[in-house]
């Protein structure tokens, strides 16, 4: 909360902004608690952001501690551009959920519980020998303690419900508190609950009467003196149509928006099933009416190798992973990258090496992606910053990848592909248009016969008379396309591919300043989903006085051709990453510049307030 | 396969050839091959542009460059997942995957099983010569026990995989074996394949000159070819010998094969039975190798079914609509 006021008048407290998070078993519905609460927030005109930080368990066994699962919400009138540092509102459904998330209440913070789930079993399985509730070990928040299991089941009892049943319907009334609190309607989230429970009209009035019994609840009940209602403002918003976006629908969107821009008829997306990455086929599986073919490979590799198959005939051939499945396709990027056919693909970093930390979000794969090949093997390389960022970043992918008849590599992670941002809902006719075009003149053709402005090879579809012709991952001569050992056409063709992907830079925008001048003392420089969090350090930083500029690369491969010199206007340079220092390295080797690392590996998206701090320390 | 319709007049064997020269080794069993492919093609006047072959790596997957139709060489073992994504972009193109035994076997063996199980609609051919014959003859899934190479130099202490075995096991549909040098049979057995949609495997039996020079001659040689060999034809009884003297029966009481003179119950090769297919894959001497279709039951190919699926849609849906789907909002000025 970043100022208090009463409002005058409504008996309720104002706040620009808010942190909630809800937290609890795998199978209390926090998921679901958090999506409608973000859903009441949007319709309310709230800015947001959210995190949802779930564990790698599936049904982890009830109670304990690596079975918490969160979701964590940020709202409020102005830059909202994270999910928030420090937590206002801790709603702890059980024991583990309060040892594991209370760490990041902000002091002062309020914490509400369900009583009856602190039991001397869930606290033994939380690793408490007393309860916390019955000593003074959470005096520094406001502990506002409820017995939500009994005012949940008394809400539910006219349904007739099993005590099991009426169990799962806690996180309804906790929804319906939280709502109460911050003002926001249920409407949606009855409707919603009506559609999810169609079949179940018993198990969905059970559930809006929780909701409702929780909300009125906060209205009528006599309060504890800590439980009062509070005001967001509503953001400013550009004038249009919003909606939630999330980042593996950006992507998806995006890549359909891409087709359509391209003018191609059909996307072949091959995937094989991996965390974080799976959503994205699962969304693009329901896109058929849109020229999208799925396909669930039996590996990493066969999904690259059909996406190319794909591509080979003139379809756009798309296929996404995480780090350890990007590895398993790095011999298909050799190959796309010889055979000079378009590709995209989608990496949704994770924290590595090996297995690693499935669900935790990195951005460790940056050298994998720019240099993570066999021989000289050049690719371009795009990273998203925001969910709604996605979707321009899966067209920009698919226009290069077409125009430059290449693989391309869009970086997105674990925190992207599951958080949720407003989004200005754009409109078809306002999309790029950049169509392919087919070689399917036979005179002079051979099929490295170049583009001289792009150097881009011709894409034949097969089915098209006179140009058969075969390619593959033998070098080829310059001249003919035909098999060549020579070695000054090998030393010839290896420039051909890098002066290819270089030549991009002519092709994308000029690096531009986020925030702040173009020059002075300190450039703060990021690339990917950290983008928030160092906007709002920067803008602290500038606020207390200090001359700071934030830089966000979106191309990472080949950089923009202004890079180098915007970064040498600036007395210091430094790379906040999500990684051991990966981009810092690019930098220094390419521009020869002392840039510094401010890394963070631990699987949890940076806060502003550790970049501000390292602003301050500089 | 695909049906053909248009035809390019009446083309030729040669007119299947492109103009690189062919640079296997003098004397090696892949030219019959090449030839009796082109002889396919030719007698089925399969449409140049609208062919594919698509290979791995090895002496086999040279193959495509030799075509004048459409060619792409990938990677080591990934043939099979390359023209998959191929057919599931246009199922139109006639798709050819040629492969050898290690690089279908072994580093793409997991490609061959699914692209059997799911019958996609190829022809897979696969050169079966026992040995790595590009890197210089190391021993491969198929080489026998005892076989000595650089790299076993004390003689291969595994047990080999029967390719045949192996692709009956995946699910596949179709199932056949023949010989680089038996020229009529190839090119026949190449067409029954071709002419199957789905998944068709042909396993050829293919002598590898420099490397394993011999291996399969207590099979293929003219002397003992026939009693070496059985040709086995749908509907017909299974007999082989120089004079069709010798009948494969079912040993009473047992689920295996014996050897009996022709004229007792010989058994009736049925190409729909795939437990029959399994004991003619499976046969080794003193039992004579089984070549022609072993197995051939047709049922829907994966890509038909993928667009079956997809009802007939033109990829043309309201992208205004989808983006505009679920919970919206307005924000005015």
């Amino acid at each position: 909360m970043i100022t208090s006021a009463t409002a005058p008048g409504s008996g309720r407290e104002t706040r620009d902004s808010v942190v909630i998070r809800f937290a609890g078993d795998s199978g209390d519905g926090m998921q679901v608690t958090g999506s409608q609460f973000t859903l009441e927030t949007a319709l309310a005109g709230s800015d947001f952001s959210t995190f949802p930080d779930f564990p790698a368990e599936i049904r982890a066994p009830a109670g304990t501690t690596f079975g918490v699962s969160a979701f964590q919400i940020h709202f409020g009138g102005t830059d909202v551009m994270t999910p928030g540092d420090a937590v206002d509102v801790l709603v702890a459904m059980n024991p583990a959920a309060l040892t594991v998330d209370v760490r990041d209440l902000k002091v002062g913070g309020t914490v509400i519980v369900d009583t009856s789930a602190f039991n001397e079993r869930n606290l033994g399985k939380a690793g408490y020998a007393k309860n916390p509730l019955e000593d003074d070990s959470l005096a520094r928040y406001q502990v506002l303690k409820f017995d939500i299991t009994k005012l949940t089941a008394d809400a539910v009892k006219p349904h007739g419900l099993t005590s099991r049943e009426a169990h799962l319907c806690r996180n309804m009334w906790a929804l319906g508190l939280l709502l109460w609190m911050y003002g926001h309607e249920r409407a949606a989230t009855i409707e919603w609950l009506k559609r999810k429970f169609a079949k179940k009209p018993v198990i969905a009035a059970a559930n809006i009467a929780a909701l409702n019994a929780g909300h009125a609840f906060g209205e009528t009940a006599e309060m504890p003196e800590h439980l009062v209602g509070y005001v967001v403002p509503k953001a400013v918003a550009r004038p249009g149509r919003y909606r939630t976006v999330s980042g593996t629908e950006g992507l998806a969107w995006g890549l359909v928006a891409g087709l359509r821009a391209a003018g191609i008829e059909k996307m072949v997306f091959a995937g094989y099933p991996i965390t974080p990455a799976s959503a994205l086929l699962h969304t693009l599986a329901n896109l058929r009416a849109y020229g999208v073919v799925t396909f669930q490979a039996e590996d990493e590799i066969a999904a690259s190798g059909a996406a190319l198959g794909a591509s080979y005939t003139g379809a756009l051939g798309v296929t996404s992973s995480s780090g350890p499945g990007i590895a398993l396709k790095t011999e298909m990027l050799g190959l796309a990258i010889a055979t000079e056919l378009p590709l995209v693909v989608i990496d949704s970093q994770r924290a590595g090496p090996s297995t690693g930390m499935p669900t935790k979000a990195e951005q460790s794969d940056l050298f994998q992606a720019v240099h993570g090949r066999n021989a000289d093997s050049p690719l371009a390389v795009l990273a998203a910053a925001t969910t709604s960022d996605c979707f321009d970043v899966a067209i920009e992918a698919v226009r290069l990848a077409t125009k430059y008849m290449t693989p391309v590599i869009v970086l997105s992670d674990g925190y992207l592909a599951h958080a949720a941002e407003p989004w200005r809902i754009p409109r078809e006719a306002d999309l790029p248009r950049f169509p392919v075009s087919y070689r399917t003149d036979p005179e002079g053709f051979h099929p490295f016969l170049r583009n001289p402005e792009t150097l881009a090879r011709p894409w034949v579809k097969p089915g098209t008379p006179q140009l058969e012709h075969r390619i593959g991952g033998l070098e080829r001569d310059y001249d003919s396309g035909h098999i060549s050992y020579d070695p000054d056409n090998h030393a010839r063709m290896t420039k051909a591919r890098a002066d290819k992907i270089a030549g991009i830079a002519r092709d994308i925008p000029l690096q531009d300043v986020a925030l702040g001048d173009d020059h002075g003392a300190l450039a703060v420089v990021g690339w990917g989903s950290t983008f928030g969090p160092i906007h709002q350090a920067v803008k602290i930083a500038r606020d207390e006085g200090r001359d700071v500029s934030h830089v966000h690369v979106r191309y990472l491969s080949p950089f923009p051709r202004n890079l180098g010199e915007l970064l040498k206007r600036f007395d210091r340079v430094l790379v906040p990453e999500m990684n051991n220092g990966q981009l810092v390295k690019l930098l220094r080797a390419e521009y020869l510049i002392p840039a510094e690392s401010l890394p963070k590996v631990t699987g949890k998206p940076f806060r502003v307030t550790e970049i501000a701090q390292a602003i301050r320390n500089l | 396969m695909t049906v053909t319709t248009i035809t390019d007049a009446q083309l030729a064997p040669k007119d299947y050839s492109s103009d690189q020269e062919v640079r296997w080794c003098p004397g090696c069993g892949d030219y019959a091959i090449l030839k009796a492919v082109q002889k396919a093609c030719a007698e089925l006047g399969l449409v140049r542009e609208r062919t594919v072959f698509v290979s791995g790596i090895g002496c086999a997957a040279r193959f495509p460059y030799y075509m004048s139709t459409y060619g792409f060489h990938t990677v080591h073992g990934r043939a099979p997942a390359i023209a998959t994504g191929i057919k599931l972009a246009n199922p139109e193109l006639d798709v050819w995957v040629m492969t050898g035994d290690g690089d279908g076997l072994s580093i793409g063996g997991n490609h061959m099983l699914h692209v059997l199980r799911r019958n996609v609609d190829l022809q897979i051919i696969l050169f079966n010569n026992e040995i790595y014959g590009l890197t210089k003859g190391q021993y491969s899934p198929t080489s026998r026990r005892g076989t000595r190479s650089p790299s076993t130099p004390l003689g291969s202490i595994e047990y080999p995989v029967s390719a045949c075995g192996f692709a009956l096991g995946a699910g596949a549909r179709f199932v056949a074996r023949s010989v680089d040098t038996l020229q009529a049979h190839l090119v026949a057995t190449l067409k029954r394949g071709h002419a199957h949609r789905g998944a068709s495997f042909v396993e050829i039996l293919q002598n590898c000159v420099v490397f394993n020079d011999a291996v399969f001659d207590h099979i293929t040689g003219k002397e003992v070819a026939a009693d070496a060999q059985i040709l086995v034809e749908h509907g017909k009884p299974l007999l082989f010998g120089k004079n069709k003297e010798k009948a494969l029966r079912l040993k009473p009481g047992k689920l295996e094969l014996e050897i009996v003179p022709t004229g007792s119950d010989a058994l009736i090769h049925d190409e729909t039975n795939r437990p029959l297919a399994q004991l003619l894959a499976a046969l080794e001497p003193p039992f004579p190798a089984a070549m022609g279709v072993l197995y051939c039951n047709p049922a829907a190919s994966y890509e038909q079914e993928v667009y079956a699926q997809a009802g007939g849609s033109k990829g043309t849906g309201d992208l205004d609509a989808l983006l505009n789907s679920e919970r919206t909002w307005e924000v005015t000025s």
